[in-house]
């Protein structure tokens, strides 16, 4: 029920391009919608911030961006969408976080005929019945991490690993994701509570279950708290998760607890390509801090949409999706492809939690899977 | 009196009049805006009659908003998937019909309030404010986990449900359905304010012992205005969620009680258009101090503060003077 | 499901596991568990009394409904993790959290809540939501969008055995001492001093006690800055052991809400057993349910609505308590 507008088109702009030019053809609208304020703003900011290095780096002048924060709030998203579609006309819209803000905005906007670039929520509707041409996700598909994480169990020798997951649709798909690879036995299966801060309780079932690994999902600060009383309680079992508690804006606060821990990610700052080390040095230059996940992700998501304007201009829509779709962008991930229900094909590798110098952050200690895409493709019919 | 008469008529002339100019001058996103505090408005109403009449302070009115929205969500889903809501003991179909969603909100909501209400009113006060939150909070935390209906993703209805005669999608008629709502809630509330019940619920505010002594059983009252009062916000939450085309957990959270409260109290707690007038002030606000920096909430925090602090009586309290107030 | 010990036996005593003595084990190891859930239950509800006890004692002196308490909190715990991470003591930390904490609620009170004693609930309701907003965002405004480090200190990291088997983090049952003492101190501050005859008086009849001459607003100035001095406390103990970061306070302002309400506004010894109540109620109902559930149901789907019905224990349990004794457990009536 709140509205905010925050127009950096102007200011971002003139600052990535030194000024605007005048060109008319192939300009092209962005509508940014993301999570600015609250305690999410984190990952939000993050995106942003990446994807507007990216238009800086390129020098683009043909890209006008609309910024706007969704408070984490599914009506202000649409909302929002609605404004940038029926006041602002925008081309395309990007940068929601959350899997139910994007669940609330992108079928309308692609049912308004609105390209939808996806930096980071991938749910398994949108990847499979509700899947939409005018709709890519440059990030995964929810479950990616997570059936990484499973493999990585399997490669490790797990046998008999505990699983845990807020209980909603994100952590329920987390611990599908998760079983769908996974071979071994579980010790247990737990769903906590969503926004749970103290975990006591569970990790006194970890301990007795007799479980020799630990695999959870906890996003945020549910992540932070979990690893700080699992260091604390003496249970000493291996942990293994998705990136998302071991981002770079988290790490940080979690501190020891998380050193030495497995995650799986599609992005690590260490990745060796030019892309990438000119994004990693780019971001700390223009931001002065390290980049996360998220950052890399909103940063390839304009460099995608960039790519696919100098094919085709957006006002032909079936061109400029076949553009998108070759994907014919330095990805900072290396390569990178679109499978048919426009989802990533891309390796994801295992990263360990180590410190350099004061600063923790991960780096790549092997591939759990290799161009791997996502379960969803056969259900997607376009 | 006048001077809040005239105020009230400004107020409505305005909602009616810009989506108006918005049309004309085809800026459809100002008709979305103006729906939206259409909508809340009628969640404030329905509110202001346990508020504002029946001095009972809800902060679980989200409960009946939601009901309302997934009222709407459950049968539009279904009428989308032609499958059919129930298959035995009888057929259920979902509808895609606004009057029919409209009536099974109202009286899903009604029937929520009644219970909630009859529970809730064995206590008074601060107790009153908790025992409704923890309601509320039951709601939500159920929705989040409840994996039948999306869950904590919510339900999307990708075309908006249709009402005879009327093209739905396109905003202005939309507006008009809603504004005509509210103009009807408006108008029972009035009502109901100056009939003997509403006169006896005041009177039962401002003083227990007084209606006591005349045999008038205040718990009853009390429920009644409840019911009545979630009724209202089972309405506006099926339109709300008629108008985002999307329903989640989110319309459950206590922030949108403590939203709903908030539009009352910005307009002017137990005036009629006391809502219209919060709303619409808190959506113009949020619109425009959204765009002078990423930290607008202080801003909002500290108007909120000075409304409380030096406005009482909220906007038409401060401008139509304080004859008529309540306390 | 997690008390399965069949892998367990088979190993140990291959080809010697008999049902009986199998069943006997599982019953002292699911004791055991059981006991140490119970044990976490406690600890649970001591963290919520901290938070709570400033709540109840606001509320009780002065009739006031404070939704900013949380934001205090928060305050605690970033002016402890800002001082732990520059000083690298945890004690001056929580020295910080006290004092930072202590002057933001003087502050606060001077400027605003003075204000509101004499307005409704629902003033008091829309005022303290408008601080919340002003907390959280200038927070955020000062120490950015992401969340801060606290760690708790090597010297209490680790476990200890207690008797049972069960191991115990030695911070944990800190908390536990830390809370029992704040209970026992205030206790002893309102039947012993005369700051808590004057607390008491205050309670009873505002217009007398300041007729005697009893400076009334010193008085709630001073009742104010120390409920805000435990919240922030509690954000710094508990911060060390969850997550430093904007928007902290509002889940445990709920708890801390349901906690006092089903004790009875007001009464310190009612936060205290409802506290514990909601502590063991929230932890063995998470540990329980789902067990129960899984008699019945594949373990999946037992997990999920066991701990759905779980997450509205407690709001279940509160909303009972209220229907039966509607001004809580010791509440004097409003």
């Amino acid at each position: 029920m709140k509205l905010k507008s925050l127009i950096l088109a102007a200011s971002m702009a003139a600052m990535a391009s030194g000024a605007f030019a005048a060109a008319h053809g192939g300009k092209v609208k962005v509508g940014m919608i993301t999570t600015l304020s609250g305690g999410g703003a984190g990952l939000g900011i993050d995106v942003r911030d990446g994807f507007m290095l990216a238009l800086k780096m390129a020098g683009a002048d043909n890209v006008e961006v609309v910024i706007e924060d969704d408070q984490r709030k599914p009506d202000i998203a649409v909302q929002l969408s609605d404004r940038m579609i029926q006041s602002d006309k925008v081309d395309v819209l990007t940068g929601i976080i959350w899997s139910n803000l994007a669940m609330a905005v992108v079928p309308a906007a692609t049912a308004q005929g609105k390209f939808y670039l996806s930096p980071n929520a991938g749910p398994s509707a949108l990847a499979g019945k509700g899947c939409s041409p005018l709709y890519f996700n440059v990030a995964w598909q929810n479950d990616n991490l997570h059936e990484a994480a499973g493999a990585y169990a399997n490669d490790a020798g797990f046998g008999k690993t505990f699983i845990l997951a807020p209980n909603y649709p994100a952590g329920k798909d987390a611990l599908t994701g998760f079983k769908r690879f996974y071979k071994g036995e579980l010790a247990g299966e737990l769903f906590t509570k969503l926004g749970q801060k103290d975990y006591a309780s569970e990790i006194a079932q970890i301990r007795a279950s007799g479980a020799d690994s630990v695999f959870f999902f906890l996003p945020g600060g549910m992540g932070i708290a979990f690893l700080k009383q699992y260091k604390g309680s003496g249970v000493d079992l291996p942990l293994v998760g998705p990136a998302f508690s071991f981002d770079q804006g988290i790490l940080q606060a979690v501190g020891d607890a998380a050193l030495g821990v497995k995650n799986t990610s599609q992005w690590n700052k260490d990745i060796d390509n030019p892309a990438n080390q000119a994004f990693v040095e780019g971001f700390q230059a223009e931001y002065g801090r390290l980049p996360s996940l998220y950052a890399s992700q909103g940063f390839d998501t304009a460099n995608l949409l960039l790519s696919a304007m100098e094919k085709a201009d957006i006002t032909d829509a079936a061109a400029f999706q076949a553009a998108l779709e070759a994907a014919e962008f330095d990805s900072v991930r290396g390569d990178f492809a679109f499978a048919s229900n426009h989802h990533p094909i891309q390796d994801i590798y295992v990263r360990e939690v180590i410190k350099e110098g004061d600063v923790f952050t991960n780096k790549i200690i092997g591939t759990a899977l290799e161009d791997y895409s996502n379960a969803y493709v056969d259900e997607c019919k376009m | 009196m006048r001077r809040e008469t005239l105020l009230n008529a400004v107020i409505m002339g305005a909602l009616l009049l810009v989506p108006l100019w918005a049309w004309v001058a085809d800026e459809p996103f100002t008709i979305t805006l103006a729906t939206r505090v259409a909508i809340l408005s009628l969640a404030g109403v329905g509110l202001n009659i346990a508020l504002g009449l029946g001095g009972l302070v809800s902060l679980g009115h989200a409960i009946f908003f939601g009901i309302g929205g997934y009222a709407m969500g459950i049968l539009a889903s279904h009428a989308q998937d032609y499958s059919p809501l129930l298959e035995s003991p009888f057929l259920i179909e979902g509808t895609k019909s606004m009057p029919v969603i409209w009536l099974v909100a109202i009286v899903t909501s009604a029937l929520a309030a009644l219970v909630i209400g009859a529970l809730s009113l064995r206590t008074s006060g601060v107790y009153f404010i908790m025992i409704t939150l923890a309601f509320g909070q039951m709601f939500f935390f159920f929705t989040i986990s409840w994996p039948a209906y999306g869950g904590e993703d919510g339900l999307s209805i990708y075309v908006r449900n249709g009402f005879p005669g009327l093209n739905t999608l396109d905003p202005i008629q939309f507006f008009a359905i809603c504004f005509v709502l509210l103009s009807l809630a408006l108008f029972a509330s009035s009502r109901i304010s100056r009939s003997p019940f509403g006169l006896a619920l005041t009177a039962a505010r401002q003083s227990e012992t007084r209606v006591l002594t005349v045999g008038i059983d205040s718990f009853r009252l009390r429920l009644v205005a409840f019911t009545i009062s979630g009724a209202i916000t089972g309405l506006a939450g099926a339109l709300f969620a008629d108008l985002n085309r999307f329903v989640s957990p989110t319309m459950f959270s206590w922030q949108t009680s403590g939203e709903i409260i908030i539009f009352v109290i910005l307009g002017g707690v137990g005036r009629l258009f006391g809502p219209v007038a919060g709303a619409a002030l808190f959506i113009l606000l949020e619109h425009f101090l959204g765009g002078l920096s990423e930290f607008w909430q202080i801003y909002l925090g500290f108007l909120l503060l000075a409304v409380v602090l030096f406005a009482r009586g909220g906007l038409i309290g401060t401008l139509a003077g304080r004859e008529v107030a309540h306390d | 499901m997690p008390m399965s010990m069949s892998a367990r036996c088979s190993t140990d005593r291959p080809g010697g596991c008999k049902p009986p003595g199998q069943l006997g084990r599982r019953f002292l190891m699911s004791l055991v568990l059981l006991m140490e859930q119970a044990l976490n239950g406690l600890q649970f509800g001591i963290m919520l009394f901290l938070m709570a006890a400033g709540l109840t004692l606001i509320f009780g002196v002065m009739g006031l409904i404070n939704l900013a308490h949380g934001s205090l909190y928060m305050v605690g715990a970033f002016a402890a993790a800002a001082v732990a991470g520059w000083s690298g003591s945890f004690l001056l930390a929580l020295v910080a959290s006290l004092a930072a904490a202590a002057l933001a609620g003087t502050l606060i009170e001077l400027l605003v809540i003075r204000r509101l004693y004499d307005r409704g609930h629902l003033d008091q309701v829309l005022a303290t939501f408008a601080l919340i907003l002003i907390f959280s965002e200038s927070t955020r405004w000062v120490f950015g969008s992401f969340p801060l480090y606290l760690q708790v200190p090597a010297a209490l990291a680790g476990p200890i055995t207690l008797p049972g088997g069960i191991q115990y983090p030695v911070y944990r049952l800190l908390i536990i001492a830390v809370g029992l003492a704040v209970a026992a101190g205030l206790f002893l501050l309102i039947s012993r001093t005369r700051i808590g005859i004057r607390i008491r008086a205050g309670e009873n009849d505002r217009e007398m006690i300041a007729a005697l001459g009893v400076d009334i607003s010193r008085l709630y100035t001073l009742v104010f800055a120390l409920g805000a001095a435990l919240a922030g406390l509690a954000g710094a103990l508990v911060g060390a052991i969850q997550s430093v970061q904007v928007g902290m306070g509002e889940p445990v302002l709920i708890l801390a809400l349901v906690v006092i309400v089903i004790g009875g506004i007001g009464s310190i010894k009612g936060a205290l057993v409802g506290a514990l109540l909601v502590g063991l109620t929230d932890t063995l109902g998470g540990f329980l349910l789902p067990v129960l559930f899984g008699a019945f149901l594949e373990p999946s789907a037992a997990a999920s609505v066991g701990s759905a019905l779980a997450s509205m224990l407690i709001y279940i349990l509160m909303a009972g308590v209220l229907i039966f004794r509607p001004t809580g457990l010791y509440g004097a009536g409003t």
